[in-house]
Parts: structure tokens; sequence; C-alpha cells
């Protein structure tokens, strides 16, 4: 059928609570005003676009669903036009349930804990002044083209053990897999072929000379009967971190950026107190959390008293529940010494974020660097801010001036 | 001031997901194991001065996994 791969239209949205849609472009813009109407409206709201479509709104609906892995399935985690079949080890563990689930988590885990992360900082701190070195002479920079962008692919590059040079390679498929494909499911193909073709000569080539990479790393592991990963599991893997580790911390980086960008006070609070870094980033973690994920129904239950069936998709917004002012105290202010912060930027329950400690360093580092350099800068009035739309929010464009205004 | 009992940490393992925030937050209190999961360190006794690193790893804690209890 040549009209499978055709993008269904998304007409522009008159009413957020009952026709929702993730990718219109006021969305993608500016969504907080957006989900606060939603979430004064109800706890969960629903849209018949993308198949038809929950949201939980709410703090505690997104923990709840979170944290009951019995009603709502990881098979599926990013909402789109249409449901392709289920693809066998998609993306361990993100897209496993249990009882799969915690072993494949497990064998990811050690290499990300806060310790290893500690190992890889100083190469991440040479990544980011290589970075600036490139454009501070310029007086001006897109941040999000010179800089958020380079610093995960080069870290996961570095942890990988192939090219950082690779890096526009894996921004590709990245834009492919999490933003075109919704509309446009042939893409989505197109994007895990070519990764899976690059990876399968990657580990072709360690298994001749086996290194001391992650690559390797999983190429050794074993499963729970003591047999070595199915090629196919350590493929999709590898495809998990490239697409996860990516344009998450790269939106988190730049998110960070843009706000400082836009606020003089909170940069002189940073400078002149570096101990409240730790905070900061989870403040702005919390504030302009950039991962959405999706749950499917596979039984029968309840959101907040409505009613769900096996089938439904469910919109998991962390960044909406980051949002809830029940949950946080002027939840639309960035304090930077916010002293209680349970914030779910990284997922509640069995699927936190398994890169949560390799981002949170790029992001303390990336912010860091940048400040000890270019300690004054702001948003260029000549540019324009653009957004990704979609699973993943953060600056496309971010284009800053140095120097005072 | 009252006299306080001396407190005590607990992290549950069901409930922990290794978001590591109680080890960044009170490192003296909290260690993590090789899967970044945290586990109290020694029997959870709180030394006198770092009560308010106890309440405040409880406090942001994402999957309220820290008990903190006064003996």
């Amino acid at each position: 059928m040549s009209d499978v791969s055709q993008p269904t239209a998304h007409p522009p949205v008159t009413d957020w609570v009952h026709d929702f849609d993730h990718t219109d472009p006021r969305w993608t813009a500016d969504p907080f005003p957006i989900w606060d109407q939603m979430r004064k409206a109800s706890p969960v709201v629903h849209t018949d676009r993308f198949l038809g479509c929950y949201m939980p709104t709410t703090y505690e609906a997104v923990r709840q669903i979170a944290h009951d892995t019995e009603h709502f399935s990881s098979r599926r985690v990013i909402v789109r036009d249409e449901r392709p079949e289920v693809a066998k080890n998609a993306a361990p563990p993100i897209t496993s349930d249990p009882p799969e689930h915690k072993p494949a988590k497990q064998l990811l885990l050690p290499p990300f804990t806060p310790d290893a992360m500690k190992k890889l900082e100083p190469r991440v701190r040479a990544i980011c002044n290589e970075l600036i070195d490139g454009f501070i002479k310029d007086g001006k920079v897109d941040a999000a083209a010179r800089y958020t962008k380079h610093i995960p692919v080069r870290a996961i590059a570095h942890m990988l053990g192939i090219p950082e040079s690779d890096g526009d390679l894996f921004i590709k498929w990245i834009h492919m897999i999490l933003e075109l494909s919704i509309k446009n499911e042939a893409v989505l193909g197109q994007a895990v072929q070519e990764m899976t073709a690059y990876f399968t000569g990657h580990i072709e080539a360690r298994k001749k000379n086996p290194g001391d990479d992650l690559i390797s790393y999983l190429m050794n592991a074993r499963d729970k009967n003591g047999q070595p990963l199915e090629d196919s599991h350590v493929l999709g893997s590898l495809r998990l971190l490239l697409i996860a580790g990516i344009d998450t911390t790269w939106s988190a980086i730049g998110a960070s950026l843009w706000h400082l960008a836009r606020t003089p006070s909170d940069r002189d609070r940073l400078i002149a107190d570096p101990s409240l870094m730790p905070t900061a980033i989870e403040e702005f973690l919390r504030a302009y959390s950039p991962v959405t994920m999706a749950r499917e129904v596979v039984k029968e239950t309840t959101i907040e008293g409505c009613p769900v069936k096996p089938g439904n998709m469910v919109l998991l917004s962390f960044p909406s529940a980051n949002r809830d002012s029940a949950m946080f105290p002027d939840a639309d202010k960035v304090v930077l010494d916010r002293k209680e912060n349970r914030h779910s930027a990284f997922g509640l329950g069995i699927h936190r974020c398994v890169g949560s400690n390799l981002a949170r360093m790029e992001m303390q580092v990336a912010i860091e660097e940048w400040l000890k350099r270019i300690p004054d800068f702001r948003l260029d009035p000549a540019g324009t801010v653009t957004w990704s739309q979609g699973t993943v929010r953060g600056p496309r464009q971010l284009p800053i001036l140095f120097g005072k205004a | 001031m009252p006299m306080a009992g001396k407190l005590k940490v607990h992290v549950d393992p069901d409930k922990c997901q290794g978001h590591a925030r109680c080890k960044a937050l009170a490192p003296e209190l909290f260690t993590l194991d090789e899967f970044g999961n945290a586990h109290e360190v020694g029997d959870g006794s709180v030394p006198a001065g770092l009560e308010d690193k106890a309440w405040l790893a409880k406090a942001n804690c994402p999957e309220i996994a820290i008990e903190v209890t006064e003996d």
C-alpha cells in the first residue's frame, strides 16, 4: 500500500482539554500555559488524535501510572499517528516490562553509576572547552548548534568507543526516530536500519579486537542463564543509549542556558555562589524537563477515576507533572535553591532513566564551563529560538550574544 | 531546643530506583551499590550534626524510599 507512509494531517488545536496535540506548534513553543489549563480542567485528559490517547496532567496521576506496570506497558513508549507491530528487543530495558525488565536494566546500570561518571568528567570538561574555543572569539553563537548538541554526542561516543566525529550521523537518526517518525512511519524503519548497519560493523570489529568500551562490555555481558546476549539485544541497547542519551541532555543543557540567558539575576547568583549549582541543576531539570514518555494500556483500569481500556495509549508527561503546583510550591518559578525537589524529570518507578547520573554530570559541567568563560550573555534579538517537537523538548536554535547588553 | 532522640535512616530496597539524590545530598549517610541503588551507611544511625542532611535526603527522594526514625 503506497499510502501507508503518508503523513497524517494535524489541524490546529482549538480545545486543549478535549483535543490536545503535543505536536502542535504552540505546544512546542510554550507548553506551560497549555498544561496549566489542562491540569485545571482535569487530572486526565483525552484526544481522539493519534488513534486515541489519554494524558495525565498532575504529578500524582503521572506517579501512579509510572508505578503501575501491571496495567501500563512500556512496549510502546512514543505516541505516534500509527501503531506499528511491536518489535522484539526494540530498545531494552526502556521498552521492556517485568519480568524481562530487571535483568536488562541491571546489565546497563554499572557503567552509569555516579562513580563511573566521575571518571568521565574530565573528558566532558575538555569537550566543553574545546567547543567554547571554537566560537568564543565570534562574540555570539547558536549555542544549540555549536555547544549543547555536541556535549552528549561526544560523551556517549567516548563511552561506546566509537569516533566522536560520527556525531552528526547520530543526530540525524535521532531526529528521524523522535520527531519525523511521529507522522511518517517509514522514516523510523530507515533510521533503525541505518543504525543497525552502523553498530553491526562496530560489533564485528570488536569480535576480532575486543576493547574496554561500553560496546565490548555489552558483548561480554551474560544473561541470567549465563549465556551471552543475542546480537539483537546488544543492538537494541546500543540504539537506546544513543537515542536516549543525546537529544535529552542536549535539550536539558540548552533549556538551562536559555533560562540563564534571559535571567541575569540567576546567572549572577550562580557565579557568586557556585555551591548552588547542584540544586540549580535539579531545578532546571524540574522546570524544563525535556522528556515525555508513553505507556500502552494492557489491562482495564482507571486513571483518577477515568476508565481506560487495553490498546489505549497514555502520554506520560513528566514535564507537566513537574509543573503541578499541588506538588511544587511556586511551580511556575525557577527557584535555584529549591530545598525539596522530588521532580520526575528522569521518570519514576522501575524505568528511572539509566543515564540520569551521566545527564546530571554533563549538565553541571556544561553550565560551569560556560559560566567560567562567558559569564555575561543574552538572547540575540536578531535571531529566533526554536524548540524540538514531540517526545523530547529543548532548544534546537539558541542564538546568544556575549557580553552585557 | 528540646532534646531530640537519635535519628536513624533506612532505604527501602523495594522502593529505591537509584535516583541517587540521597547520596548527593548526604554522602555521609548513604552509599550506592554496583547498580547505583542506595543503602544506609552501617546501621543507619545519624551522627550528631547530620540530622538536617537526613531530613533533606528524605525530602528529595522521588520514590519516597527513605525512612527517618527517632529512637
